[in-house]
């Protein structure tokens, strides 16, 4: 019964962020700082995991084909594969949830502790719309991150693999050419950008509507993390069912 | 004026607010009296719209809240100036920030403009030079005024307090109550205060009303107040032992 009750009020608050508009100007100015907040700040952290993964994805691959019929090119092939349909959307995005995710809900849920949420409804704005329309918009460049995110891993697995001494980088280079599959690349931005939807919104819907004090924000914030990672998993599947399986 | 008709309040079983009938006056600082947990922030939210009461209506001039559109609403809101019992300012903002957030929203000013009228209505509540802090960084009296700044900045028809003076020095809170007053009688405005201090009900209490329990026991000026010998305001007014002496004084001098 809460669960669909709690549906019936995510899509609800949908419904009213889409609806009676912030002044342009003051918009505007709230999207350039969510961009700078959610994206530009987690270029850095993103960068560094990515890079790293990559790496060991490379190496794992080599380590675990002993079988001299296995083509060189595999560790870049592997590489390519994991880090483009998985690693980068999927992974990085639960990592986000953790980042961005928390982030959002907190400070939406001390804006709601604190009487700051009544304090713009009192004035006449439309909460919702100017604290989660930003949001939405800013996470529009998510993809951009994930992309970074695919590079930097790929780039990861080359260094990893041609510097450790398990394949040639003429092989690797190979080996993220073989097979190459162009719709591939559409799965991973389309899910990428549902990713991005779920993590702008599930962690404004869980600060937004909490209700108590300072520790609450806090549980929140865990809840917020725990919904908004089994959401991307759910949603991960469905897609992947959709498009990869037919 | 703000008329409300018989408002009912409840939170699950507990019912808040019993039926609460009143006007509040324009040009005159309408003050809300009671003891801690009496309702009167339920009631102030009720009026402002932040609460749905489960009965009675509240009108606004003429019109009730309850047969505005979305519009309308939105329009009343701009003309209301609130000061949250716990400021409630935008922490991502800094002070000159906070104050001019409902010009930035709702006037069509240049920055310039905006600027000065800032600079005049922190004046106003006795705060030179902090405008480019954050609330985190000034004391709790000092965003109190930040917050009273912020809700007269925009010349608000209805401007309503929620203990507009807790947690400030008798002299800070006296030039608070006296702003307050100022405006409501420069501008004509509806105002409606929440205290529990004494200090103020005796300064600017045009018209009082007393809550206890979720109802209005009592409604009258700050003369009448000393005159009554309704026994809730009493008890109320001379919880406090300073006036529990004047009183002495004043019977053993008749
Ligand atoms: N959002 C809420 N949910 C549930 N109960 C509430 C809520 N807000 C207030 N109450 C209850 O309503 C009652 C009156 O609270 P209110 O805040 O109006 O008191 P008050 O008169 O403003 O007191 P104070 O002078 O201490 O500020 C309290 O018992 C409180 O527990
Ligand atoms: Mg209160």
């Amino acid at each position: 019964m809460k669960y669909i009750e709690d549906i019936g009020s995510y899509f609800m608050m949908l419904g009213k962020v889409f609806s009676s508009p912030t002044k342009t100007s003051v918009l505007k100015e709230l999207i350039f700082k969510e961009i700078n907040d959610l994206i530009i700040g987690s270029l850095g952290i993103v960068a560094f995991i990515s890079f790293f993964v990559g790496g060991v994805i490379a190496i794992q691959t080599a380590l675990n084909m002993d079988n001299p019929l296995i083509p060189d090119y595999l560790v870049g092939f592997a590489t390519r594969q994991s880090v483009i349909l998985e690693f980068a959307p999927t992974f990085m995005s639960i990592i986000m949830a953790g980042k961005v995710g928390s982030f959002i809900t907190s400070s939406i849920g001390s804006m709601r502790v604190t009487e700051q949420i009544d304090a713009l409804e009192v004035m006449g704005i439309n909460s919702l719309n100017y604290l989660v329309f930003p949001k939405i918009v800013a996470l529009l460049f998510y993809p951009f991150v994930i992309a970074i995110s695919m590079f930097l891993g790929i780039l990861g697995g080359w260094v990893a693999g041609v510097y450790g001494g398990f394949t040639s980088s003429a092989s690797f280079v190979q080996g993220l050419q073989e097979e190459f599959i162009p719709f591939h690349i559409v799965y991973a931005f389309l899910k990428t950008m549902i990713f991005a939807f779920i993590l702008a919104t599930v962690p404004s819907w869980q600060g937004y509507y909490m209700k108590g004090g300072a520790l609450e924000v806090g549980k929140a914030s865990t809840n917020s993390f725990v919904w908004t990672s089994v959401l991307i998993i759910l949603s991960n599947y469905i897609v992947t069912q959709l498009l990869l399986s037919s | 004026m703000i008329k409300i008709e018989n408002i009912k309040k409840s939170f699950g079983d507990e019912e808040i607010l019993k039926g609460i009938t009143t006007t509040f006056e324009k040009g005159k600082t309408n003050l809300i009296i009671g003891q801690s947990g009496s309702g009167k922030t339920v009631m102030l939210k009720c009026l402002i719209g932040l609460f749905q009461p489960e009965e009675g209506r509240i009108y606004y001039e003429d019109k009730a809240i309850q047969d505005m559109n979305d519009d309308e609403q939105r329009t009343l809101r701009e003309e209301i100036g609130m000061l949250f019992q716990g400021g409630a300012l935008f922490d991502s903002m800094n002070i000159e920030d906070n104050v001019m957030f409902p010009l930035r929203m709702f006037s069509s000013q240049k920055k310039s403009e905006m600027l000065t009228r800032v600079n005049e209505v922190l004046k106003r509540v006795n705060l030179e030079n902090v405008n480019k802090k954050f609330p985190a960084e000034i004391s709790g009296g000092m965003q109190k005024r930040v917050s009273i700044a912020r809700a007269i900045v925009n010349n608000p028809k209805y401007l309503f307090c929620d203990e507009p003076n807790s947690g400030l020095d008798p002299r800070t809170a006296t030039v608070i109550d006296n702003l307050i007053q100022e405006i409501t009688h420069e501008y004509n405005i509806t105002t409606i205060v929440v205290t529990h201090d004494m200090n103020s009900v005796m300064e600017i209490g045009e018209n009082i009303v007393l809550l206890k329990n979720g109802l209005l026991v009592w409604q009258g000026t700050k003369e009448d107040i000393f005159k009554t010998d309704n026994e809730d305001v009493t008890k109320f007014v001379y919880s406090s032992d300073l006036f529990k002496k004047i009183r002495d004084i004043q019977i053993s001098e008749q």
